[in-house]
């Protein structure tokens, strides 16, 4: 059997099989297990990078298996330019959240290990499948490790923050259910052919755009929830401060991508019409602006460094929606690519900050200070990520900002110049919450024996640190495996082939009808 | 096709109603078995085992008419052959055993000593077969009646209780009430159409156009108020909260789960197989009452403390997802309400008999705060009433959800989108109480070491929880049968044109 053939099932199967394994093993056993099979999960998954065709726009690897199949629900699985990243992001980071949480996990870990199993096989779904029915249910079934996780090893405040995020999201995905369904019945009626298929579904659209606007709105909130967009954001400052470490870690670096992910293979190419429509484009863009800038200036006068990257998230989140609304070639891989580092670094900083509070036991800004001379190594860590998640040229952080800024400028000018700077914000918050922590001086006599990383530790902060810089300074490999996608998404969401390459970026006048 | 039955003769008809021939037989058998031994708790335990036994040997009959796809040949009088009939008794029988196995143990914690507990149990439930069973609105009342009076005796069985009595009382006073309103509507009826016989109803109604004669659509509003009286719709629910926290707890899961379901089968046989053609009418009724009901049965269960209480509130949110189903009026809204309904059986048990073992002496007191940190002590117990509690909540992976995207499918394809909106904002609200019982079991600590002690499930309750709890998810993952049996048992429900014209 070929590998393209199994390595999608056998990536959701995995973790499940662990996970029951896990349960019936002693639970000192239990991180060991998670640890090995995580990693097994994620050199399953490595082949993808080679295995995939980057020429073809097609989905690929491609299952599909009857389930519930007199319903029209096949277990369809498959993985373009768009969804490729998203799952070896996945995989790539749910060894180091194990790795992350090996000491800071003291009580049931048998039942936190298997739920992170879990979790992989729910977030891995919904990136893989290609039957709207599945999706959904992926969707769903994923709330649930996650409201554990945040909900029985949180903070102080986990209750409030577990049941807000469940809700928040339980809210959106219900409506979209609703969608779900409508669009079945529609298609189903006006085809013959009953059937939760995406390509069935995506080429038969057409029927339910009398409702449109509804059924775009239900997506939208949906995935405007799980991005999370300006109005919607309340939930993730509380969900990311008290979940533990690696729970933070999931969120930013995964979770939050499956919104914007949803915008790239649902509602947009679903509704373009509407979603490129005037006043969704201006409502949009000028909430992409306002997390980016909110985001930011929230960020800076937090005095906690966890809930600091908390709401950068928002301001990179801002990002990616400017950039998937601008739809341009570049404007999208640049979205993607924010999508990437983003869980990179974002990622390391919540470990980052994790570590601090191993350390400290607090994680105010204001308890820190000259910890460059304490934990010289940690220091250089802390500051190439936060360099990174600024923008700096180099890391990932400029890629994709820059790629975003760059499509993104033809489409509406102003809204860019305004996002740019949202970068500056970002050098701010960080810049001086980076001299707080390890710069200044060092007036604390708490601070003065801090261990420096340890070897886990250093395991899970080096690969970031590598994809960090990978990114940075090479991301030709990346963006090869994106474009053919995205150039496919855009020409079928313009209904054109783009026009919009570099050179011809200044053609497009600004405010021009689509 | 499976053999037929002649039911123009009195020969076809008994073979006919076998099913209930049978349980009925065995009840009365075993009212003089239990004349001859009611005095010890070993002999109420042994009339118990005999009356799961009954309930096991008519379900072997019922699915042997099932398996053998039992028609009847030529007009179909007084009591059904379809799958409908099978499937609903295949219910009803279910949450009959169930309830009786939990109360094995359960009586004898609670010191009830009245053996023909048991037999109430079974002939309430020849009335649920008879209500799901017949064409006509006459034995479809019969069986009402049969059903109900056990009913209100069973929810005062416990003599020492204030609670049951006033449960009891008030159930029988309003009970009473319903079915005055009940047969006024079916005299109404006859009085518009001439016949109590559902088919020949629906050939009356098409042949004379009487789709807007006063006096059906009047009879079909008071059948209606009747109906929603028994499955405690909104605004006729109020008796619900205080007779199910009354009743004795495997009696209560009985009532939300078979009672309800037996109303809910004979309302949807009556609606489409009698009153198909004035449906206009009708599904305006229940849509409203759909709506109103899963909106505000979700909403008071949202600030109620006792979780007794809250699952009887939720209960009746519940009976608006159902409602949701039959507003559709179609076939595919019947057997939505077919697969919803079973879910629904196994989860609503399932919570009661965790509740019940959680309760000990007195589960009317059980607060939510008091299952706090009984993951800790009791694992399984707490997974098995998280999986309940997420199934009622609806969510992917239980029987709940596959249900309820059942009933939303139902709603979109009957154009009712606006009720299936209305039935996940209800379903976001639910999860304001469900949640908070998951939470407090697994993550907030218990109040004291010994919190818990006491809690155990005893017996063939282990057995029925862990069963019922395995079948959640292996419907919600696997429902492929289950579904499709739902939709053949509704294929036959609407008399066929062919039928009405003959007539």
């Amino acid at each position: 059997m070929n590998y393209s053939d199994w390595v999608l099932e056998a990536l959701l199967i995995l973790p499940l099989v662990a996970a029951a394994a896990l349960l019936l093993r002693p639970e000192r056993e239990a991180k060991y297990l998670a640890l090995v099979a995580t990693l097994a999960e994620f050199l399953v998954s490595v082949p993808l990078w080679w295995a995939y065709d980057a020429s073809s726009a097609a989905m690929q690897f491609a299952v599909a298996r009857p389930w519930i199949a007199n319903w029209g629900i096949w277990l369809r699985l498959g993985v373009d330019g768009i969804s490729l990243f998203m799952v070896l992001l996945t995989t790539f980071t749910m060894p180091l959240a194990v790795l992350g949480s090996w000491n800071y996990i003291k009580e049931r870990q048998r039942a936190y290990y298997a739920l992170l199993l879990v979790l992989t096989t729910g977030m891995l779904g919904v990136f893989l499948a290609l039957d709207l029915f599945v999706f959904y249910v992926f969707w769903e079934v994923m709330l649930i490790p996650m409201y554990f996780l945040i909900g029985v090893w949180g903070g102080p405040r986990r209750l409030y923050a577990a049941i807000k995020f469940f809700v928040f999201t339980f809210v959106g995905s219900l409506l979209m259910l609703v969608a779900i369904l409508w669009i079945f019945y529609h298609v189903g009626q006006a085809t013959g052919t009953y059937s939760f298929a995406y390509d069935h579904i995506l080429a038969n659209i057409g029927v339910t755009q009398p409702w449109a606007f509804w059924l775009f709105g239900a997506f939208f909130l949906a995935f405007a929830i799980k991005v999370p967009m300006f109005p919607f954001h309340t939930w993730l400052p509380d969900a990311h401060v008290e979940a533990p470490t690696a729970g933070s870690v999931i969120l930013a670096g995964i979770l939050l991508k499956m919104g914007t992910y949803g915008f790239l293979r649902f509602a947009l190419p679903f509704y373009p019409d509407v979603a490129f429509s005037p006043m969704v484009v201006n409502v949009v863009v000028l909430l992409a602006l306002i997390g980016i800038i909110y985001g930011g200036l929230v960020a800076m006068v937090q005095p906690d460094f966890k809930k600091l990257v908390a709401y950068s998230s928002v301001a990179h989140l801002g990002f990616v929606m400017l950039g998937i609304w601008a739809l341009t070639l570049q404007s999208v891989e640049g979205a993607i690519i924010i999508m990437i580092s983003h869980g990179i670094s974002t990622g390391a900083l919540f470990f980052l900050a994790g570590m601090l509070y191993e350390r400290r036991h607090t994680r105010e800004i204001a308890a820190f200070g000259g910890l460059a001379k304490v934990v010289p190594v940690l220091a250089t860590v802390l500051t190439v990520v936060a360099l990174s998640s600024i923008g700096l040229p180099g890391t990932n952080g400029f890629v994709g900002e820059f790629l975003v800024l760059l499509g993104s400028f033809g489409e509406y000018p102003w809204a860019t110049v305004v996002a740019a700077t949202g970068v500056i914000v970002a050098a701010m918050y960080l810049l001086r919450a980076l001299q707080r922590i390890i710069y200044n001086k060092l007036d604390k006599p708490e601070n003065e024996g801090l261990p420096d990383l340890s070897r886990r530790e250093l395991a899970v902060l080096i690969p970031l640190v590598v994809c960090i810089l990978w990114i940075g300074l090479y991301p030709r490999p990346f963006l090869k495996r994106i474009e053919a996608s995205s150039r496919a998404l855009v020409e079928q969401v313009r209904g054109e082939p783009p026009a919009i390459e570099v050179q011809h970026a200044e053609v497009a006048a600004p405010g021009v009808e689509r | 096709m499976g053999p037929q039955i002649d039911l123009s003769g009195p020969g076809g008809l008994v073979l006919a109603v076998l099913p209930e021939l049978v349980l009925a037989g065995w009840s009365i058998v075993l009212l003089l078995v239990v004349a001859w031994r009611h005095k010890t708790e070993g002999d109420q335990r042994f009339i118990g085992q005999l009356a799961v036994a009954g309930l096991v040997v008519t379900l072997g009959v019922v699915l042997g008419f099932w398996v053998r796809d039992v028609s009847p040949a030529g007009h179909e009088a007084w009591i059904a052959l379809d799958r409908f009939r099978y499937l609903t008794d295949t219910i009803f029988l279910l949450g009959a055993a169930l309830a009786a196995l939990l109360s094995l143990g359960y009586l004898g914690r609670e010191r009830v000593h009245v053996p023909e507990f048991y037999l109430l149990l079974l002939f309430a439930t020849v009335g649920m077969m008879f209500m799901g069973g017949s064409t006509n609105l006459v034995l479809i009342f019969l069986g009402l009646e049969l059903m109900s009076v056990c009913i209100y005796v069973l929810a005062g069985i416990d003599r020492r209780s204030v609670f049951a009595a006033e449960a009891s009382l008030k159930y029988f006073l309003l009970g009473a009430f319903a079915s005055g309103f009940l047969l006024y509507g079916i005299a109404l009826i006859y009085g518009a159409t001439g016949t109590t016989d559902l088919t020949l109803i629906y050939a009356r109604i098409t042949a004379l156009g009487l789709e807007s004669n006063t006096m059906l659509l009047v009879g079909t509003g008071l059948l209606l108020v009747g109906f929603a009286f028994k499955v405690a719709a909104v605004p006729f629910h109020m008796w619900t909260p205080d007779v199910y926290d009354g009743a004795p707890t495997p009696i209560t899961a009985f009532m939300a789960a078979a009672v309800k379901a037996a109303a809910f089968a004979a309302l949807i046989r009556v609606l489409l197989q009698g009153l198909g053609p004035a449906d206009v009418v009708w599904t305006e009724i229940v849509w409203w009452l759909a709506a109103i009901t899963m909106v505000v049965g979700n909403l008071i269960a949202l600030v109620q403390r006792h979780v007794k209480r809250m699952l009887a509130y939720s209960s009746i949110g519940h009976a608006g997802y159902l409602l949701a189903a039959v507003a559709a009026g179609t076939e595919f809204g019947a057997a939505a309400f077919l697969f919803y309904v079973l879910a629904y059986t196994l989860m609503t048990v399932g919570a009661f008999a965790v509740l019940a073992a959680i309760g000990r002496r007195g589960e009317r007191e059980v607060r939510v705060d008091d299952l706090n940190g009984l993951a800790k002590h009791r694992p399984w117990m707490a997974a098995a009433m998280t999986i309940f509690m997420l199934s009622l909540l609806g969510f992917p992976g239980t029987a709940g959800f596959i249900g309820k995207w059942f009933i939303l499918s139902a709603a979109i394809q009957a154009g009712q989108g606006s009720l299936a909106i209305i039935l996940v904002a209800s379903t976001v609200i639910s999860a304001g109480f469900y949640l908070p019982i998951i939470m407090a079991m697994y993550m907030k600590p218990p109040a004291s070491e010994a919190a818990h002690e006491g809690a155990a499930l005893v017996g063939a309750s282990r057995w029925i929880v862990a069963a019922l709890a395995v079948c959640l998810l292996l419907f919600g993952v696997w429902p492929n049968r289950v579904l499709d049996a739902a939709r053949q048992g509704t294929e036959d429900l609407k008399p066929s044109v062919m039928m009405t014209v003959a007539r």
